[in-house]
């Protein structure tokens, strides 16, 4: 097959496109540059998109002998992901802009442009594992390794999508594999530290980062009851399910922490309330696609996974009106609305919703 | 790996095997040519015996050509020496300068402005990339301008510029001109006496005109400013006092004596190569006109380089295209500088008012000394295909489900 390895500069997308060539396939290398803006230089071991990070990526291409070039996704990534990233907060949402890069550009910009050019696939290095089912059809399935399992974020891909991509580390049993088999080949990139959070904000700083774009404005802090129990600097700065940086003059009536249950943009105040009131005894979405075939049932247990790092949880799913609600058998503790929640059917992924609505597991104050 | 078509004369051009015989032979001795010593004064006969060829070549006497490390140094001299120096003794603080230049002019003009509280008079463009010469007349004549420069041939598109008529309205305004003929030497023919008499320049009109050694078969990593007698330069390098204190630092005589070698070549051959390149040239334009017919070529009203073809394709991107033909084994460029791998739309593109889409749907083909007829039917045979999957890919309006 022509594959288009995209390679971010670090291991895995190095080790994965090292593979494809292994395989025998006729593999390109491309980088993607996703922001016009990006350091020339690594900010610790955060970040992407820099130039040593592109420079990273053409040593690892030179090392396989492959052709390698450089495609600017920035404009899109800057309108799909960044854009939707402080919408959503605007909105008082928890979105997960890596989810929205796999939708929007890697699995679908980046995709349509290889096969249009005359590719077959694309092969990236991320840990999940794709699987023909019974039924002759492609199935998307969790990494060998847990731990680095990586499919709740793949979790938006479409049948027609996983028909053209390309996991060579799906099957690996641990990441220190992969960073030896980097040192085997010789790739520069063997021992380069992990990205983490969120690329485009390479200091980490998500608050401040927020603050100078969305804008800040100081609001209110009330609790379920509606009563002022203090004030903040900006609602955009909290996430359902924090404790610290609250900050709250007036204590709670029991003596116990306070969490924030819920951000309301439009009246910029912060709920906050006792960990019980965290407790989400239903999710629901309209946004919903489906990793290969659809459900044959409108309604079908499965697990649930909220977070990139949760634990799944037993659930049952119901499809009703073009709206998706997912019952955990135990309630979530604290789920922001623009999260993503990916079902699972064992280690396959059945699909993902992003959460429109959550339902308290305890009674309204009233 | 991928062996192939090379069409990216332009960006650099094979090294003459005869240039790297002398610049083998010139290495080989030990000698810096400012040692008092046999061994400085033989490295120092070889260089200079270069700077006389390199003379020769360019018509202009030894004493003018300063030798540098490229064209990108040459020119940063040529404009930020002659702009520093007229500002010390004229008080004037603006440059002229066309629209269109290449980078190593536009960063300069960009670094002056924001550091040196130089002003820009820029002078736009048609749309085959020619001066305006009335605006350049009118610009060079304002009584705070310093100094001129201008892009003899255009390294995108090709375009000749009126050079003679430019430097005659800088010798009327007594203003210093700066010649960037990094691509045009060796492939054009070019005089500096010649332009200088002709344009009627002594101290003011041309006085610097920055040349390099890789456009034309030499190595990478040696230029040179020729700059006349009667012009006052600011060094931008300092040091040891070498060539005439405009450029301190030790001489590179192998680099010299390659440079000399390949520059006397291309200038003994220039006619013969121009006529076969451009009939190369004109054959790959004329199949690509009939093969697409939505192809355009840009510049096709002006005189243009002999080698170069740009086209806009439009639909498609130029980084797509380049891509598709380098896979098949053909090299060629969009034309435009790039960031970190990426290639910026095209600022000559735009100059020329063809638009945002045309900026980044350009491809520059660039033929040279060893482009033969088969490297003319491989692109004929290649470039549709890659037009019609690059157009696909470039008007993503697909979906994959």
């Amino acid at each position: 097959m022509r594959i288009l390895a995209a390679m971010s500069g670090g291991v895995d997308s190095a080790v994965a496109a090292a593979r494809a060539v292994d395989a025998g396939h006729d593999v390109t290398g491309v980088h993607l540059a996703l922001s016009r803006a990006g350091g020339t230089l690594r900010a610790g071991s955060r970040g992407c998109c820099t130039i040593e990070d592109a420079m990273d990526a053409r040593r690892a291409a030179d090392r396989l002998g492959i052709p390698f070039y450089v495609w600017d996704f920035s404009e899109r990534f800057r309108d799909d992901v960044i854009g939707d990233f402080m919408a959503e907060y605007a909105a008082g949402r928890t979105p997960n802009p890596c989810m929205r890069c796999n939708e929007h550009i890697k699995f679908a910009a980046v995709l349509e442009k290889a096969l249009d050019l005359g590719f077959d696939a694309v092969c990236t290095g991320h840990y999940a594992t794709l699987r023909t089912g019974a039924d002759g059809a492609l199935e998307l399935h969790r990494a060998s390794d847990a731990a680095k399992d990586q499919s709740y974020v793949l979790g938006v891909l479409t049948a027609g999508q996983l028909a053209h991509t390309y996991f060579p580390l799906g099957s690996t049993p641990s990441k220190a594999v992969v960073r030896a088999e980097a040192e085997a080949r010789g790739l520069s990139v063997a021992q380069k530290p992990d990205s983490h959070d969120i690329c485009f904000i390479p200091d980490g700083d998500t608050r401040g980062w927020l603050a100078d774009r969305v804008g800040a404005s100081s609001g209110e802090v009330v609790d379920r009851a509606g009563a002022v129990v203090g004030t903040h600097e900006g609602a955009h700065a909290f996430t359902v399910g924090q404790r610290r940086g609250l900050q709250l003059g007036v204590p709670a009536p029991d003596g116990k922490p306070r969490f924030v249950l819920e951000v309301r943009p439009v009246s910029n105040t912060v709920v906050v309330g006792p960990k019980e009131a965290l407790a989400t005894a239903e999710i629901a979405g309209e946004r919903f696609t489906w990793a290969g075939r659809s459900p044959v049932a409108d309604s079908f247990a499965c697990h649930v996974q909220i977070r990139a790092h949760a634990d799944p949880v037993p659930a049952r799913a119901v499809l009703a009106g073009g709206v998706l609600t997912v019952t955990p058998e135990s309630p979530f503790d604290g789920v922001a609305p623009g999260q993503t929640a990916v079902l699972y059917d064992g280690t396959r992924v059945i699909g993902q919703f992003t959460i429109d609505r959550t339902v308290s597991a305890l009674p309204a104050v009233v | 790996m991928r062996v192939g078509v090379y069409l990216d004369h332009a960006a650099t051009t094979p090294l003459r095997p005869e240039a790297r015989e002398a610049w083998l032979e010139a290495s080989a001795a030990a000698g810096n040519p400012s040692s008092i010593h046999g061994a400085g004064q033989a490295a120092r006969r070889v260089l200079e015996d270069a700077r006389e060829r390199l003379a020769t070549a360019l018509d202009c006497e030894p004493i003018e050509i300063v030798f540098t490390s490229g064209g990108t140094e040459s020119v940063n001299l040529g404009v930020s020496g002659l702009f520093r120096s007229r500002r010390e003794t004229t008080g004037r603080s603006a440059i002229v300068a066309p629209v269109a230049e290449h980078h190593a002019t536009m960063d300069t003009l960009a670094w002056l402005h924001a550091h040196d509280a130089a002003e820009v008079e820029w002078v736009p463009v048609d749309r085959d990339a020619r001066i305006d010469l009335d605006a350049w007349r009118a610009a060079v004549a304002r009584e705070d301008t310093a100094v001129a420069t201008l892009l003899a041939a255009n390294n995108e598109v090709g375009t000749v510029q009126p050079v003679i008529e430019a430097a005659a309205a800088c010798v009327g305004a007594g203003v210093p001109l700066h010649l960037d003929a990094v691509g045009a030497f060796g492939h054009v023919p070019l005089s500096f006496q010649a332009l200088r008499r002709d344009s009627g320049s002594v101290g003011a009109g041309l006085v610097a005109l920055s040349v390099a050694a890789h456009k034309l078969g030499g190595p990478v990593g040696m230029g040179a400013l020729v700059v006349a007698r009667q012009a006052v330069l600011e060094p931008l390098v300092h040091g040891g006092g070498q060539q005439r204190g405009l450029r301190a630092g030790t001489q590179d005589a192998a680099g010299a004596a390659a440079f000399a070698v390949a520059a006397e070549l291309a200038v003994a051959e220039i006619e013969f190569e121009a006529e076969r390149l451009r009939a190369l040239r004109d054959r790959l334009e004329a199949g690509v006109r009939a093969a697409i017919p939505d192809a355009r070529v840009s510049a096709a009203g002006a005189e243009r380089l002999p080698g170069h073809l740009h086209l806009v394709l439009p639909g498609a991107q130029g980084d797509s295209l380049l891509l598709l033909l380098d896979l098949a084994g053909i090299a060629v460029s969009t034309g435009s500088a790039c960031q970190a791998g990426v290639p910026e739309p095209s600022h000559v593109v735009l100059a020329m008012g063809l638009g945002d889409q045309a900026a980044r749907s350009a491809l520059r083909l660039t033929l040279g000394r060893t482009t033969v007829d088969a490297d003319v039917d491989a692109v004929l045979a290649a470039l549709p295909d890659a037009y019609e999957r690059a157009r696909r890919a470039g008007m993503a309006t697909r979906e994959v489900h």
